[in-house]
Order: C-alpha cells, then sequence, then structure tokens
C-alpha cells in the first residue's frame, strides 16, 4: 500500500484512526495492511528524526568512504553485511562511482569514532582504504528542513 | 463638479460588491480564525520553481517577452496540453500566455463579445464569470445546477437557454466552488449541442490536475477536456495556468489556447492592456511544466486525504455533502439548518472562528451550501472540523427538530 508508505515516510505517529481518516480506508484495513508491511520486512523500524544540534548532548557523525576488495562468492554483500552490524553504523550503502561503501558511523565524540576507523573498519580483511568525513551541520535530514524558514501568508478569504 | 461617483461607467458601477470582499473585510479583523475560505493552495510553489524564477533574476532576465509569451513556454505549454488533455495546438500561433486564467478570461470575453452577444455559463461558479461578461458588455446567462444533482450541468437546461444571440458557453470543471466533475456522457451532449449550434466554448480547466478518483479518492482522475471532444478544438478557447496544481498563485500566469485567429484576437488586447506576462514567471512555469509532476502529484495526495478526512467528518456530523470529483474544495448543504448561507458562515465565524464562504457569494445556486477549502494543513482542518461539529451540534439542538 503505497500511499500508506508515503503518509508513514512522512509522520510514524499517526495513530491508525488518523491514517484511516486520510486514506479513506477503515482502520482494520490499515492494521492488517501495517502488519503486513512489517512482517515482511518493507518496513524496518519507526523512529524519530532529530535535529543534533538542538540536543544537549552532542554526538559526533562521520561518513566514511570504504574501498573493499570485493570476495570471490558474494561480492560486496558479505563484507558490507559484516560492516554494518556494528553498533556505530547507522547507515551503510553500497555505491557506484569512486569508492564501495558509505558508512555513516555515529560515536560519543570524535575519538569514539577514529577508534572505530582504525580498530575495527580499517582492520577487516578486504577493505582497502577509509577516508572519513566528519558532519558539521545539519540542515536538512530525512527529508526535513533544519530551519524551515518558508512563511506563505495567504489572504484569509480569497475567491 | 459632478459628483464623482456620477462619472463612473455604467458597467462598472453595475457591477454588485462581491461577496466575497464582504466576508474577507469580517474575518480579517479577527484573531485566531480558521480559514476555510481561501481559493488558493497553502503549499508555497515548490522549490525548484522558486528556484528558477531566483536563477532567472540573477541571470538578468528582467526584459519584456513576445507579446504572446516566451517561445520556448509555449512550446512546454502544447506538450503538456497534448499530453494532459489530448489536443494539439502550434506553439507560434495558437497559444497566449496571460496574468492568470483572469486576465485570459476578461481577453477572450473582450475578443468575442458584441454588446447583447449571450454567454451561458452555469452556477455557482467562480466570482469573475459574470463581471467579465458584463465588462465586455454581453449578456450573462446563468444556469442553475443544483445540489441534488450534486451539480452536474445537464444538456438540457443548456439547451432550454439558447437562443438566436447565445454566442459563448463558459464552462468550469472540475468547478469552483463546488469541486463538481462533469460526468463525461453529459459534457459530450454539451459538446454536440455547442457543434449543433454553433457556440463557442470558453472552458476554464484550471484545477483539472486535481482530480480525486477511485474507491478511496487517492487515484488522479483521468481528465478529460471538452476541447478534445469531436468537432470541439476549432470552436474551444481552452484557458488554464499554473496557480493550482502547481501552487503559483501570485506567480500570475495562465494561458489560453485557441484556434489562430481567436489566439490573434485575444492577442491585440492583451498587448496594449498588459503587454506580456511577467519573463520571471515565465521562467518559473517552464520549469514546473518540465520538472513539475512529482511535487504536483504529493501536494494532489495531500488534498486527497484532508478531502477523505472532510467527507468522513461532514458525514459524521450529519451534514449532506456529495463527494467532489475534484478542485480542493467541499461544497456542504446546510439547508437544514434552516440558515441562509450567509447567517450559517457568519455565525460559524462568530461562535467558532472558522470562517466558510456563503454559497450565494458564487450566484444564487450557491444558496443553501457554504464552500469549505481543504487547502488549510491538516492538523488546522481537523480543528476547524471539530469546531464546525460543536457549532452544528448546537443548531440541531436549537432547531429542536429530529434532523
Amino acid at each position: 500500500m503505497e500511499a500508506l508508505l508515503d503518509l508513514l515516510q512522512k509522520n510514524a505517529r499517526l495513530s491508525t484512526g488518523e491514517m484511516s481518516d486520510r486514506l479513506g480506508k477503515t482502520e482494520s484495513e490499515i492494521e492488517s495492511a501495517l502488519a503486513s508491511l512489517i512482517e515482511d520486512g518493507t518496513i524496518l523500524g519507526f523512529q524519530a528524526v532529530v535535529d543534533p544540534d538542538r540536543v544537549e548532548k552532542t554526538n559526533v557523525s562521520a561518513l566514511i568512504e570504504v574501498r573493499l576488495t570485493p570476495e570471490r562468492e558474494g561480492g560486496f554483500d558479505h563484507l558490507a553485511q559484516r560492516i554494518a552490524k556494528f553498533d556505530q553504523v547507522t547507515s551503510c550503502y553500497l555505491m557506484s562511482g569512486g569508492y564501495d561503501l558509505a558508512v555513516i558511523v555515529e560515536g560519543d565524540d570524535l575519538r569514539e569514532v577514529a577508534g572505530f576507523v582504525s580498530d575495527k573498519l580499517s582492520t577487516i580483511d578486504g577493505v582497502v582504504s577509509t577516508a572519513t568525513h566528519f558532519q558539521l551541520k545539519v540542515y536538512k535530514q530525512s527529508g526535513f528542513l533544519a530551519t524551515d524558514s518558508t512563511n506563505n501568508e495567504r489572504l484569509p478569504v480569497t475567491p | 463638479m459632478k459628483p464623482l461617483q456620477n462619472r463612473i461607467a455604467d458597467v462598472v458601477k453595475n457591477i454588485p460588491r462581491s461577496g466575497i470582499r464582504d466576508f474577507f473585510e469580517l474575518v480579517q479583523g479577527r484573531d485566531d480564525v480558521i480559514s476555510l475560505g481561501v481559493g488558493e493552495p497553502d503549499f508555497s510553489a515548490p522549490w525548484h520553481i522558486r528556484e528558477a524564477a531566483i536563477f532567472s533574476l540573477e541571470k538578468g532576465q528582467t526584459s519584456y517577452t513576445s507579446n504572446l509569451g516566451l517561445l520556448s513556454l509555449r512550446e512546454c505549454i502544447v506538450d503538456y496540453v497534448k499530453e494532459q488533455f489530448a489536443v494539439s495546438y502550434d506553439a507560434p500561433t495558437e497559444v497566449l500566455v496571460t496574468v492568470g486564467v483572469s486576465e485570459a478570461l476578461d481577453l477572450v470575453c473582450r475578443a468575442l463579445l458584441n454588446p447583447g452577444d449571450e454567454v451561458i455559463y452555469h452556477e455557482p461558479c467562480y466570482v469573475s464569470y459574470n463581471p467579465s461578461i458584463a465588462m465586455a458588455h454581453g449578456v450573462a446567462v446563468p444556469i442553475q445546477t443544483r445540489v441534488d444533482d450534486n451539480f452536474v450541468l445537464k444538456a438540457e437546461d443548456v439547451e432550454a437557454v439558447i437562443t438566436e444571440k447565445s454566442k459563448v458557453l463558459l464552462l468550469n470543471f472540475p468547478t469552483n466552488p463546488t469541486g463538481a466533475v462533469e460526468p463525461l456522457s453529459e459534457l459530450k451532449k454539451i459538446a454536440e449541442l455547442a457543434v449543433k449550434h454553433d457556440l463557442i466554448v470558453v472552458t476554464d480547466e484550471i484545477y483539472s490536475e486535481l482530480l480525486y478518483a477511485g474507491e478511496s479518492g487517492m487515484e488522479r482522475g483521468n481528465h478529460v477536456s471538452i476541447a478534445s471532444l469531436p468537432g470541439m478544438r476549432e470552436r474551444t478557447v481552452l484557458l488554464h495556468g499554473f496557480s493550482k496544481a502547481f501552487a503559483m498563485t501570485g506567480f500570475r500566469l495562465g494561458y489560453a489556447c485557441a484556434p489562430q485567429v481567436l489566439t490573434e484576437a485575444m492577442m491585440k488586447i492583451h498587448q496594449y492592456s498588459m503587454l506580456c506576462a511577467p519573463i520571471m514567471s515565465q521562467m518559473a512555469a517552464i520549469e514546473a511544466l518540465k520538472n513539475g509532476a512529482n511535487e504536483m502529484e504529493k501536494m494532489r495526495q495531500a488534498y486527497a486525504q484532508r478531502r477523505n478526512l472532510m467527507l468522513k467528518r461532514f458525514d459524521e456530523m450529519g451534514v449532506p455533502c456529495f463527494a467532489p470529483g475534484g478542485a480542493f474544495y467541499m461544497f456542504p448543504d446546510i439547508r437544514k439548518f434552516g440558515l441562509t448561507s450567509q447567517a450559517f458562515s457568519m455565525r460559524l465565524l462568530e461562535e467558532e472562528n472558522v470562517a466558510v464562504v456563503p454559497g450565494n457569494a458564487f450566484g444564487e445556486a450557491g444558496e443553501g451550501c457554504v464552500r469549505a477549502c481543504y487547502a488549510t494543513a491538516y492538523d488546522k482542518l481537523e480543528i476547524a472540523l471539530d469546531r464546525i461539529a460543536d457549532f452544528v451540534g448546537r443548531l440541531q439542538i436549537n432547531t429542536g427538530k429530529n434532523l
């Protein structure tokens, strides 16, 4: 159910009643569609999108370009899955272009991220090189602008 | 000196005060009003379109364009119209870019009408139809469509008012203020009438992208333009623009597609009154047509969700409201409360701080209904509907009838 997924990706906090109002379906239709989306793994999880600049505890986030030597059997999958399993890794994508994996790592501070890269990531057999880019400021995250200055004030009554 | 009032041209003097304007002044003085009284999207124009306008300014594109509009824009319009409306036009000679559909409507009236020529149109309708006809010295011949027919325009009602003076048939589907979409079978009959009586058809299809089909209205319906029906292209002026579907009301950009002779006639007026539409808006419009489909569909889906909410809530309140096939308006039937649409709207505003537009602002045929626009943020819409439910609940108790 594409419309349901669209809705959830914008706001996963809606109750089934609210979703049924919007989509013109009954609550039980929504509940069963939702259950099967979770069941079949289409929906991986639900989370809040947080502007890190507004939380007191300052995490550090880095994008790491990783080059790999693909394995004879399994290509990049085996290594990528191995890397993705680390708790510190929040996202992990196979990329086209100049490097193979884009790995997003979060840690309490710079040292933790650096430690992860030097101790864990770069020591894995098959990891050829890494390049770490620290994130400085968030302007947009998961489709949400960090500061949205859009202000479309309309006249109260128009034809 | 004679009083200034006596110097005003009769045709202008005779235009009544706009019901919308009266209501606007009432609403404007109040705080915390949730307004469902608007006739435009709540979205800003999509960023890529705004960015294209900014880029055109950065490049220094601040000059006049061809009277007809930038050829590159007209070419985009021709492609778009062919895809959306299944009608082909010649970009160099059959498209005129205007300052909104409003200007195009004024042009077409002035280009076609001699004093006394009759223009048939259907009410309730957009507020400018009657004045535009009057200012061109035409005679407005409204046909009342009825809430009990879900505001379908019946071909037989059209035929009944055709006289020797009938020159133009003016249509607007989906319709502002009702959201009604004309059934294809009836549209075909109307097209046949136009051919039989040799009428020029002016069709304002500004809401044609905002259609809600399928069981829950989430699918985009298929729009059929009367211009695409047999024998119609050569007698039709198709009016469309960017305001509604692309959320570009403030850009003020519309267009008319018509056979060359008609386009040329409209252009004659346009060149001396407007010269050309603003180039910045034209550049933005090119971007909208080339790359705007996805954003437009997102907005349409947001409207579809709100429409579902409105339908459900009006149903729960026991307020009859047909499911409109297009635009972003609900036109609920409030007759059972025993109030005029004016009184209903005034009291709703005073008692609950929710603004809707009285149906009679759109012609007599709108009496008994109010227009509630759902192009408003979803959470505000929910609050507005709660307030309307409270209001309607009180009315039902006070009327003391088993409604």
